[in-house]
């Protein structure tokens, strides 16, 4: 046995050129569920794999990375993730979301829009948007290429029915560019409207799942609602940031010992930069 | 300060690694190779649910894990994604393994004999608490057992000859790599018999058990378990047509039997027939191996039960990943909450 050196990226080349060729047909595919061979990371599966193994098939060495988790730069999970991708790429990591070249996400989409040349690389639990009403992946399939979704639609009528509302709080599903339905991943409906006609591209890798699916810019995602009742997103009026005053962004609802309810900023990185520009003036 | 969010992240999980070690800390460090020669059917376990034979790194992982299962499989697969796949190898036969344990279930005697070999299964499981003070180990007289290299042919070739069991025809496809491709169903049978094999015992051996006992059909014969070691060739790099030995890997293999119904063509004639029901792990892994050929064999027939369904069976067993899924609620998740917390009283509202 002797000690070993990994290679930069951690996966084998040949790994990740696999990977870039899905990603590829992803983008050549909006909305489109890619196979791929996923590797076992050391880190879980369900704990980021999809994002982290697309995310080490395309940095390079110049490459900015920011990762966030809920919105938080230093929550477990985006602290576990940098120091891994740095251990085996030594790229820059930021927590200003325009400094970036490639986000890494969970949860969230940044609040500050992102532009052309960044890349925003999303972790995705669940990528079968039907599985909510279809355990087999093989009947999905066949669903998505008859695009036969009236039990998707039914769903949010009964819904509508039971409760009067439309109860799917977040991964909340859309049709991209007419023809696929897609999970948008555990991001909150507030983020949803942020994927449709973006400048930014966006990755979807499901490590666990073994798919890959893209959103490339300017795509039309709409997500799904009926003429008489829109798509909501969560409310928040009224509400502000107790740190930077920030109105009309996601906000994480704290309770103190108190009792009492306070809101702050889920993008950490967005809040530090409003607080130190707040502190200028 | 209340639960807020798992915040002060960095510091934080630098302050629980340290914990890690001083919670697990202990005064003597047990050499690799005792960990391996001491635990041979832990080594094994962990080797097939890894889907990689290399007990010295498996001893390495086991030690480095403070004797977690799961987590010595998963640092075994993160290391094998590292390495490049440089070969395939070709074909093992089990027919040519150099044989330590095989017995028969269905023959009282059969050619070559039954061969116990070295097995707990007629033991008394009675606390030894000789251990306990003893720490030199007497060294086995070998002598007397026998110390000749044993082959011998498989069961299934008699039943062939007999007619009792139509032998498959051979399918020399490619196989199907599940460790780089995702499985599509129905799977092809080479996938399927990879997949089980890689599964977490425990998951194959309950969804086993429940075939047998009425959520399914299997309850089969075995008509064959081997152990012992079969050699593994790759082909040689410059001479076409030969092949270079690598290696020699312990596995076990069990053929299961059990009566099935075969329709004629016109589908007027039914008959009984045998079928079978194939189990391959890396090492001595029997239950494994028992389980694994029900399975096999479940999946072949049609029902409603949890073993009759190949994506069922097929999506939930590997260790990793039902692991890595589960423990993932452990991360924090409340921007989602926040969301659903949204609805209820949108709802609440509503009504």
């Amino acid at each position: 046995m002797e000690r070993r050196d990994y290679n930069f990226g951690f996966l084998d080349e040949n790994s990740k050129r696999e990977i870039r060729r899905c990603l590829l047909k992803a983008v050549a595919i909006p909305g489109y569920q890619v196979p791929f061979g996923s590797r076992e990371l050391p880190i879980g599966r369900g704990w980021g794999t999809g994002g982290i193994q697309v995310t080490l098939s395309i940095i390079g060495k110049e490459d900015v990375l920011k990762v966030i988790d809920q919105g938080s730069d230093d929550s477990v999970n985006a602290v576990n993730i940098k120091k891994l991708v740095k251990s085996c790429t030594n790229v820059e990591i930021t927590t200003d979301s325009e400094e970036a070249t490639i986000i890494q996400t969970r949860h969230r989409i940044p609040e500050t829009p992102m532009r052309g040349d960044q890349i925003l690389v999303l972790q995705v639990p669940t990528p079968e948007p039907l599985r909510v009403v279809e355990p087999r992946e093989s009947v999905t399939k066949q669903m998505h290429a008859e695009t036969e979704y009236s039990t998707m639609w039914l769903t949010l009528y009964e819904d509508i029915i039971k409760c009067g509302k439309i109860g799917i709080s977040s991964e909340y599903p859309v049709f991209v560019e007419n023809r696929y339905v897609m999970n948008p991943s555990p991001i909150p409906r507030y983020d949803t409207p942020k994927l449709n006609d973006s400048e930014t591209l966006y990755l979807f890798g499901a490590g666990r799942e073994k798919k890959i699916y893209a959103i490339p810019p300017h795509t039309k995602v709409i997500p799904l609602e009926f003429e008489d009742v829109p798509f909501e997103t969560e409310d928040f009026s009224g509400k502000k940031c107790h740190l930077c005053g920030a109105e009309n962004v996601y906000l994480d609802e704290i309770t103190d010992e108190n009792g009492n309810t306070y809101y702050e900023c889920s993008d950490t990185g967005f809040c530090a930069k409003r607080r130190a520009e707040n502190a200028k003036h | 300060m209340a639960y807020v969010a798992v915040k002060g992240g960095e510091k934080a999980i630098e302050q629980s690694l340290k914990l890690l070690d001083i919670f697990h800390s202990c005064s003597k460090s047990i050499p690799i190779e005792d960990i391996k020669k001491n635990f041979p059917l832990l080594i094994d376990k962990i080797m097939s649910e890894a889907g990689l034979y290399a007990p010295d790194y498996t001893a390495l992982a086991l030690k480095q894990s403070k004797g977690s299962i799961e987590e010595s499989v998963f640092l075994l697969r993160a290391y094998r994604s590292t390495l490049k796949r440089d070969y395939y190898s070709s074909v093992c036969d089990c027919k040519d393994m150099r044989i330590i344990r095989r017995i028969s279930a269905a023959f009282k005697d059969v050619p070559g004999g039954q061969i116990l070999g070295p097995t707990f299964d007629y033991t008394h499981r009675l606390l030894n608490f000789d251990l306990l003070t003893k720490n030199r180990i007497k060294k086995p007289v070998t002598g007397d057992v026998g110390a000749e290299d044993i082959y011998c042919g498989r069961i299934d070739d008699i039943l062939y000859k007999d007619g009792v069991l139509d032998k498959p025809e051979e399918d020399n496809t490619e196989p199907f790599d599940v460790t780089s491709n995702l499985l599509t169903y129905p799977a092809p049978r080479s996938a399927r018999l990879q997949t089980l094999t890689r599964s977490e015992e425990g998951f194959l051996e309950g969804v086993a058990y429940s075939a047998m006992r009425g959520y399914g059909a299997v309850h089969p014969t075995v008509s064959e378990l081997r152990s012992g070691y079969v050699a593994v060739k790759i082909p040689h790099p410059i001479i076409e047509g030969e092949f270079i030995t690598v290696g020699e890997i312990m596995v076990t293999e069990v053929e299961a039997l059990w009566p099935s119904h075969t329709e004629s063509e016109d589908g007027d004639d039914e008959n009984f027939s045998l079928s079978g029901g194939y189990g391959c792990v890396l090492g001595r892994n029997e239950t494994k191996c028992i389980a694994m050929s029900i399975c096999d064999a479940s999946l072949n027939t049609t029902g409603p039960t949890p073993s009759q369904d190949e994506e069922f069976v097929l999506t939930h067993g590997d260790c990793l990943e039902m692991q890595g899924f589960l423990s993932h609620l452990k991360l924090p998740h409340y921007v989602t909450f926040q969301s659903k917390l949204d609805r209820v009283r949108a709802t609440k509202e509503e009504k």
